[in-house]
This record gives C-alpha cells, sequence and structure tokens, in this order.
C-alpha cells in the first residue's frame, strides 16, 4: 500500500516532564483507517499533534504525502485535517461561518456549494445559521468534523471522535467515517472504546507510556491473539475431566454439569480444537445439551497487550 | 495558493476577527465612544471653557489627538489581545496551529482586524468630537498615516501579551495599571511643558509623551517633544513587538506544547 504518512524515531521529551512519546516508528498506507489505541496519558493525542503542527517534536522525522513536515509544512498541512478531542470552537459563530472559515484558513477559495455539500452529509445543512452554542453536543461534535472536511483533507486525524456521545450518534458518526473513506480519505482514529477500532479499523496500533507496542492488521491480530471460550453443558455430571479430554484446556464446574475449554493463541486454531473436542465428546458417547461460544474481543487483546506491555 | 504566501488564510483571519468585533458592537465600537464624548463633556466643554488655549490652540481642539490616542491606545491592545487569547483559551487555536499559515499571515490577519477595528473607532470619535469642539486637522494625510501605525504598533503589542498572558487577570492588567495611567500623564490633557522641573524632566521618560506628541503635530502643528522622535520611537516599539512575536513563533512559547 502507497504511504501517506511516515513517521521515524518520534520522540517527545517535555522539559520538566516524562516522554510522551519514545522513539514512535508508524507508516500509515494510503486509504486505510488505522486506529490509535491506548490508555489514557499513552500519547495518543501527543502524536497526532506532531503530525498535525501543534506539538513540537524532540526527535524524529515525519514524513507526508514524501514530504518533510519540518520543511514542507504548508503544502503538507494544506492535505491534513484534525478533528480535536476536545469540544473546540467559537461558540457564538454561525455553523455556515465557522466552516467557511475552516476552509479559506487552508488557502481554498470559497465554495458555498462544497460548503452545502459537507453540512448536508453531516446533517447540519438545517442548523448552517444557528450559533453552535445552541447546538446539541452531537451537533457540536459534527461542526468539528464539517470544519476539518472543509478544505477536502486526504488525511484526517479523528482524536477520539464519539468520547461522551451515546450509542445511537457513536454509529451514526461509525456511518460519518466509513462514508469519508469510501470518498478516498485516509483515516487516523484514537479511541477508548475498543468496539469502534473493531467495527472500522483496518489496522490498529497499541500506545502505551509513548512506546508503540505493536501495529498489525486487524483480522491479522484477532486471529493471532485473540481467544475462544467454549462452555459446553452436560447431561449427566462428571466427577472429573475424563482422561481421553486431557490433551484439551478444559476445566469442570463443581456440579460437574459445565464443561469449560478457553483456548488461546489464535481464534482460528481454537475455534478448530473446541471442533475437534465436539467430536471428542461425541465419539465418548458424552451427552451434552448446550454448547455456548464467545470469541474474544480487541479489547481483551488490547488489555493482555497493555498488561504485559509487550 | 499555500506553497507561499497564504493569502486567503490571512483574509479568513481578518474577516472571521472584524466579525468577532461587530458581533460585540457595543462593547468594540459604543463603549469607547461613549467613554469618549464624556471626556470631551468633561474636559473640553466644562473645565475647557474655563482655561484659556494652549499654544494657540483651543483647549478643547488641543486634547483631541490625546484623547483619540487614550483610546486607541487601550482598545487596540485589548482587541488584539483577546483575539489571539481567546483561541488558545477556548482551545481553537489548534486550527490556526495546523493551518497552512505562517506567522506573516497570521499577524496580518489578526493584527489587521485590530488595526482597521482602531481606525473605525477613531473615525468615529473624531465624526464625535465635531459635535463638541471646533477642530482642523493641520496634516490630514500625515495624521492618518500616525494614527495607522500606531495602531498596527499596539495591535502586535496587544498580540504579543494575548500570548503571554495565562489569565483574563494579566490580560486586563496591562491595559489597565500600564497603559491607562501612562497615557493620562503622556500630555493627553496638558502641555508638559506646563509641567515644573523636575516632573518635566520626568514626564519626558514617559514613551507615551512621544505619541500624544506626534499625533498632536499632525493636527495643530505643535508639539513639545521632537516628532523625529516620536517617530522614530513609533517604529522602534514596533519592530520590538514584531520581534517578540516572531520568536514566539519560532520557539512556540505558549502556542505548541
Amino acid at each position: 500500500m502507497e504511504p501517506i504518512l511516515e513517521i521515524s524515531g518520534l520522540t517527545k521529551r517535555y522539559a520538566d516532564g516524562p516522554v510522551a512519546l519514545d522513539g514512535v516508528d508508524l507508516t500509515i498506507g494510503k486509504g486505510e483507517i488505522f486506529a490509535l489505541l491506548g490508555p489514557n496519558g499513552a500519547g495518543k493525542t501527543t502524536l497526532i499533534g506532531a503530525v498535525c503542527g501543534l506539538v513540537r517534536p524532540s526527535e524524529g522525522t515525519i514524513r507526508a504525502f514524501g514530504m518533510d513536515l519540518a520543511k514542507d509544512w504548508r503544502s503538507a498541512r494544506r492535505r491534513i485535517g484534525l478533528v480535536p478531542q476536545e469540544m473546540a470552537t467559537d461558540m457564538f459563530s454561525k455553523v455556515i461561518d465557522t466552516v467557511s472559515y475552516s476552509r479559506g484558513l487552508f488557502g481554498l477559495p470559497a465554495s458555498p456549494a462544497r460548503i452545502e455539500e459537507i453540512l448536508r452529509s453531516l446533517m447540519l445543512w438545517d442548523k448552517r445559521d444557528s450559533q453552535i452554542r445552541h447546538l446539541s453536543g452531537g451537533m457540536k461534535r459534527r461542526v468539528l468534523i464539517a470544519k476539518a472536511l472543509a478544505h477536502d483533507p486526504e488525511l484526517l486525524f479523528l482524536d477520539e471522535p464519539t468520547a461522551g456521545v451515546d450509542v445511537e450518534l457513536r454509529r451514526d458518526m461509525w456511518r460519518q467515517i466509513g462514508a469519508m473513506r469510501a470518498a478516498g480519505t485516509t483515516i487516523i482514529l484514537t479511541t477508548h472504546y475498543i468496539e469502534e477500532a473493531e467495527e472500522m479499523a483496518d489496522r490498529v496500533g497499541v500506545i502505551d507510556k509513548g512506546r508503540l507496542l505493536l501495529v498489525e492488521d486487524k483480522a491479522t491480530l484477532m486471529a493471532r491473539m485473540g481467544s475462544v471460550e467454549a462452555v459446553i453443558t452436560l447431561e449427566a455430571p462428571l466427577a472429573d475431566v475424563p482422561a481421553r479430554l486431557a490433551a484439551y484446556p478444559l476445566t469442570l464446574s463443581d456440579d460437574g454439569l459445565k464443561l469449560t475449554y478457553r483456548g488461546h493463541g489464535g481464534a482460528t486454531e481454537a475455534k478448530a480444537e473446541v471442533a475437534h473436542l465436539v467430536q471428542a465428546l461425541v465419539e465418548a458417547r458424552m451427552g451434552f445439551s448446550a454448547l455456548d461460544t464467545r470469541q474474544s474481543s480487541l479489547e481483551d487483546i488490547f488489555v493482555d497487550l497493555v498488561e504485559q506491555g509487550v | 495558493m499555500t506553497r507561499g504566501f497564504n493569502l486567503r488564510g490571512t483574509f479568513a483571519i481578518f474577516t472571521f476577527e472584524l466579525m468577532r468585533a461587530f458581533r460585540t458592537f457595543f462593547q468594540s465600537i459604543f463603549a469607547p465612544v461613549l467613554t469618549t464624548s464624556l471626556y470631551f463633556i468633561v474636559f473640553g466643554a466644562a473645565i475647557g471653557g474655563k482655561m484659556s488655549s494652549v499654544g494657540g490652540v483651543s483647549y478643547g481642539a488641543y486634547i483631541i489627538p490625546g484623547l483619540l490616542l487614550l483610546t486607541l491606545l487601550g482598545e487596540t491592545t485589548s482587541n488584539a489581545s483577546f483575539g489571539i487569547y481567546m483561541p488558545r483559551f477556548t482551545g481553537t487555536i489548534y486550527e490556526l496551529l495546523s493551518a497552512p499559515v505562517g506567522v506573516a499571515e497570521t499577524l496580518m490577519g489578526f493584527v489587521g482586524a485590530a488595526a482597521v477595528k482602531s481606525l473605525i473607532l477613531a473615525a468615529i470619535i473624531l465624526v464625535t468630537a465635531s459635535f463638541f469642539v471646533d477642530y482642523h486637522i493641520a496634516h490630514p494625510i500625515l495624521a492618518l498615516g500616525y494614527v495607522v501605525l500606531v495602531a498596527a504598533a499596539f495591535a502586535l503589542f496587544g498580540f504579543a501579551l494575548g500570548i503571554w498572558a495565562d489569565g483574563f487577570e494579566k490580560l486586563g492588567i496591562v491595559p489597565m495599571l500600564i497603559l491607562q495611567p501612562l497615557t493620562f500623564l503622556g500630555g493627553t490633557f496638558y502641555s508638559i511643558d506646563m509641567l515644573p522641573d523636575p516632573w518635566r524632566r520626568v514626564a519626558l521618560a514617559n514613551p507615551i509623551v512621544y505619541l500624544v506628541n506626534g499625533l498632536r503635530w499632525t493636527f495643530t502643528g505643535k508639539s513639545d517633544v521632537n516628532i523625529w522622535a516620536s517617530l522614530a520611537l513609533t517604529l522602534g516599539f514596533l519592530a520590538l513587538c514584531a520581534g517578540a512575536i516572531a520568536w514566539m513563533f519560532k520557539t512556540g512559547w505558549r502556542l505548541r506544547s
């Protein structure tokens, strides 16, 4: 995939504080959705800030669209958009004015048609003449997205885009983000909601204490590091796990009626092993009345990774 | 085009700032005009009627340049400082810092808007003054040029103040506790030649004296100080503020973390 952003050895060291970024290397491909996961204070916003010009890196290089951001910042910034985490906008401005301002700020000529298109796509057109302070929280966040889209960026950063919004709006945002990607925008998002990354991202990166712990294709990561839990409800109680099933990672409940399988090291392998286990139960003529399986989420993997510090 | 100077970005900042001023019409325009009118009533009409002319100029006309500067310095500084401080305070500065605009575009946008607001204010004040006092301007082109120069210098000063301040109190301290007293003591209502020594010599250490007399010369053709000193001081102050802001942008001081 053609790289659109190349970060190399990026370090941010504050004069009297901890190291916010510690030698981060990251390459983002054109057209992908990349989710950056990490706990509070991990360095997610600092990383975005360094690319967008809000943070001065201590060391390292950032190249966007093949240009060195330290030298060709005007040309590169023209093609980058940012939706900040905080609800930062001039609350007394009208929606249409603040979005038009953003377009002009990035050096583009006024385009009422394009502004209308953006506002309509974000369901803000009816509110175009409203002061931002009169909008709901969800609409304010959409205004921030509209401002970021006003100059048609090719690379868009979304810093916690759905923080503090309700479930319905969150799903609506996901649809919006999907539409942006469909329009050809490369998206890098940070989030606390693992399901958000699971829903949308092509690749995920996990960052903690300023260090990028891993970067991997989401599906590969879940297949490699995911786990499967299967609970088998038996028709007759067992005193112990039968010897012929000893090879499987099984535990027996106190009443002897539930066998629980916990397979790690990759969801694909674990699922196959569950199938073999069921086959073994049938061959052993051990009757069972129910089989419940649960695959680990990206959240489980994320928690494990952060705890292990990889 | 954004490869070079981002003119559209400058214009966007400029118009956005002007719109902000018009949203706060009563605070930005009406209040200073009302205050200046009261000065004319109290000093020009009430006290001025009992005073002889100063240097051959009626007292009412004599104080016009000083009153103009009194309003101009305070309003320009406040406008420019709020213009950049509020985005810092509310967090909207992220957009400015992430946009393809450099220090030149930012300054021309913010400082230009603050200076234009001040020029509009100055014009309204002069029209208002004509209701109270008969006056004429000896060198109108030079007067306009000097007002533009002073407005630009103090808009830069205000901008630097808005970056320096880390709270609303600091934002108000400089205009209220430094600029206003210095302007009052800077020959706004009197000629420093009226002061006995050593106060006259002390007054000459006040930089506002040179600004007031520079503008007064363009209005009346008379000045207590060398007008070239006034011009040099104004240009020097402008350059100093521009240099300080350039340093702030270069280092990211209080702008970028």
